[in-house]
């Protein structure tokens, strides 16, 4: 990833904003990193397995009971914009491009 | 008696019991003096109303009791929590704009153990944004200063707890640890830190970073305090799947016990090119000092140690670009005015909400999982993960019981010295990223100073769940030297 497009196009798969200018500062300073990792390609992984969990640990699962949930005011009072028991959002619409 | 705000845990707890003060004057002694010292910027929020209303209600339990029980162990007593623990009814920013206004609805494990242990929470304090950083220069709420010199960085990403701790604004307080976010700003300010094993502590309620390394921990002044501490916050959660199910010991027992024998390994890896002199000296003083007490030191190889960095820099992105994902601006935080459409307002308040560093993480990660890039990337980094896992294991197995080894590479660097430059400051972590990698426990305890008189720090690493030894090692070093006694002159 070293130019500016490569950066404009991740930066649109993470859903994030960039200017122009960002974009060059990112580019610039994402090339370097990647170059830095480079060096993971000197060791030989061919014998090795991917870590998974650290402990080597597996999933638990929880008894499905009906438990007390939060208060829901507690939690809608961090909304940005609401109607009623809603969240409101602008517009969802299809793109034309 | 010594003022109140440079008494340890057991003295506070003493002081507490017997009466000598209240928890009410103990508190406000904290309170005015982050008051007084907050041009340091350790906190972003202080509950002062809070913690006088909880400090009073402690002094009444005291005052029916007589003393606290162990398991009140912190009754009345002020302690600071980073602002990426959540605390019930208080801001909890992340050190973002994107949740500069986020009032956290319930409470974090953490916390729920603090409070049950009777602490007064005073606060949350500064960070790194989402806990990305190695200097706390990436907040939103602006730099903290080291309190040894207030042109430095107290490193990060736990910046304002550890400054909480180091200019006696707190007793002890909360961070967290994803790639030395703990160690590394303990050492820049001669403070005690421990990130526990991987899976010791619950992280719910913790907003995550990055999910398989991310752990919680204490900072203090004194070695018994971290194991006073560490036992409080340890334990299998229910609500933490990740939380083992493995017996809490009492930390504070093996304190005092001889560690004649006891290995420590020194791995050669951690003696190079970029190490600091007067930080190398140090830790080989330290060293020495670990051979008076009749210690034994063997060399040691841990072979991946070079390829930590570049590993930990493609895990860590990975899975912050996908927490990080949540920060949409539709359920809570910060929201992009007049947008256009959902698309936009997805763009726009993320773009407009993290700042350059998180971005920078988040694009990261975003690349190196996607199509194409997965296995040269992330799958690559996994298994150098395995490796360094593995190298630690046979340390463990055939030669040490701990390893010892600097936790900084160099002292505290000034502000504004490498925040242009990403790649040098990710390199502040080589000697913390691979414990986090292996999910071992690690501590950084004060050894010395530099010629500037900024303080170093050195690491001792113990295999998965033996936090014991390192108190107890910890412990011995810090009785039989003078270092964590020196305070910065404020």
């Amino acid at each position: 990833m070293k130019s500016k497009d490569d950066v404009l196009k991740i930066a649109s798969l993470a859903h994030l904003q960039i200017s122009d200018n960002e974009a060059d500062g990112y580019a610039r300073d994402l090339g370097s990193i990647l170059a830095y990792m480079q060096l993971l390609n000197s060791v030989d992984v061919s014998k090795v397995e991917a870590m998974t969990h650290v402990h080597g640990q597996t999933n638990v699962m929880r008894d499905d009971e009906v438990k007390p949930s939060m208060p829901i005011e507690d939690i809608f009072r961090n909304l940005p914009d609401r109607n009623g028991r809603f969240i409101r959002v602008p517009l969802i619409k299809e793109h034309n491009d | 008696m010594s003022e109140l705000i440079d008494l340890n845990l057991p003295e506070l707890r003493a002081g507490l019991d017997s009466k000598k003060f209240s928890s009410v004057e103990l508190t406000k002694s904290y309170l005015d003096r982050i008051e007084s010292l907050s041009d340091l910027n350790a906190f972003i929020s202080v509950d002062r109303d809070g913690a006088l209303a909880q400090a009073q209600a402690s002094d009444q339990i005291l005052k029916q009791k007589g003393a606290a029980s162990k398991e009140e162990c912190l009754l009345g007593i002020p302690i600071a929590v980073k602002d990426i623990i959540s605390v019930k009814g208080l801001r909890n920013t992340c050190g973002s704009k994107i949740l500069g206004n986020y009032i956290a609805p319930y409470d974090a494990t953490v916390t729920i153990k603090l409070k049950n242990a009777g602490a007064v929470i005073s606060g949350k304090t500064n960070m790194d944004e989402f806990a990305m950083g190695s200097s706390n220069e990436t907040s939103a709420f602006g730099a903290v200063l080291n309190p040894w010199d207030r042109k430095r960085v107290p490193g990060g990403s736990s910046g304002g707890s550890v400054v909480a701790v180091s200019a006696r604004l707190s007793a002890a307080s909360l961070g967290t640890d994803t790639g030395g976010s703990i160690r590394q700003p303990a050492a820049l300010t001669s403070t005690v830190g421990i990130k526990p094993t991987y899976g010791r502590v619950s992280r719910y309620g913790v907003v995550a970073y990055a999910s398989s390394l991310d752990q919680v921990g204490p900072f203090t002044h004194t070695v018994r305090d971290a194991a006073i501490m560490t036992r409080v916050l340890s334990g299998r959660d229910p609500l933490d799947s990740t939380s083992f199910d493995i017996a809490v010991p009492d930390f504070e027992k093996g304190l005092g016990t001889s560690i004649k024998g006891l290995k420590l390994g020194v791995p050669k890896q951690y003696f190079i090119a970029g190490l600091n002199k007067e930080v190398e000296s140090s830790i080989k003083a330290a060293m020495e000092q670990y051979a008076k007490l009749g210690a034994e030191l063997v060399d040691i190889d841990l072979p991946h140690t070079e390829a930590a960095v570049a590993a930990y820099y493609i895990v860590a992105p990975a899975e912050a670009s996908s927490n990080l994902a949540r920060f949409d601006g539709v359920r809570y935080g910060y929201r992009a005015e007049k947008c256009a459409d959902l698309k936009e307002m997805y763009c726009r308040t993320r773009g407009e909400g993290f700042g350059p560093e998180v971005k920078r993480r988040i694009m990261m990660g975003t690349y190196v999982l996607s199509s194409g890039y997965y296995d040269a990337y992330y799958a690559r980094a996994q298994k150098i993960r395995t490796l360094i896992a593995q190298d630690f294991k046979s340390a463990f197995a055939d030669k040490c019981d701990l390893v010892i080894c600097p936790t900084s590479p160099t002292t505290a660097f000034s502000i504004g010295e490498k925040i242009s430059d990403p790649l040098s400051m990710y390199l502040n972590d080589v000697f913390t990223i691979p414990v986090n990698l292996a999910g071992l426990p690690a501590m950084s305890l004060p050894c010395g100073f530099d010629s500037k008189g900024l303080p170093i720090g050195v690491q001792l690493i113990a295999k998965a769940f033996d936090e014991e030894t390192i108190f107890k090692a910890a412990y011995a070093f810090e009785q039989s030297t003078d270092w964590h006694k020196r305070t910065p002159q404020l």
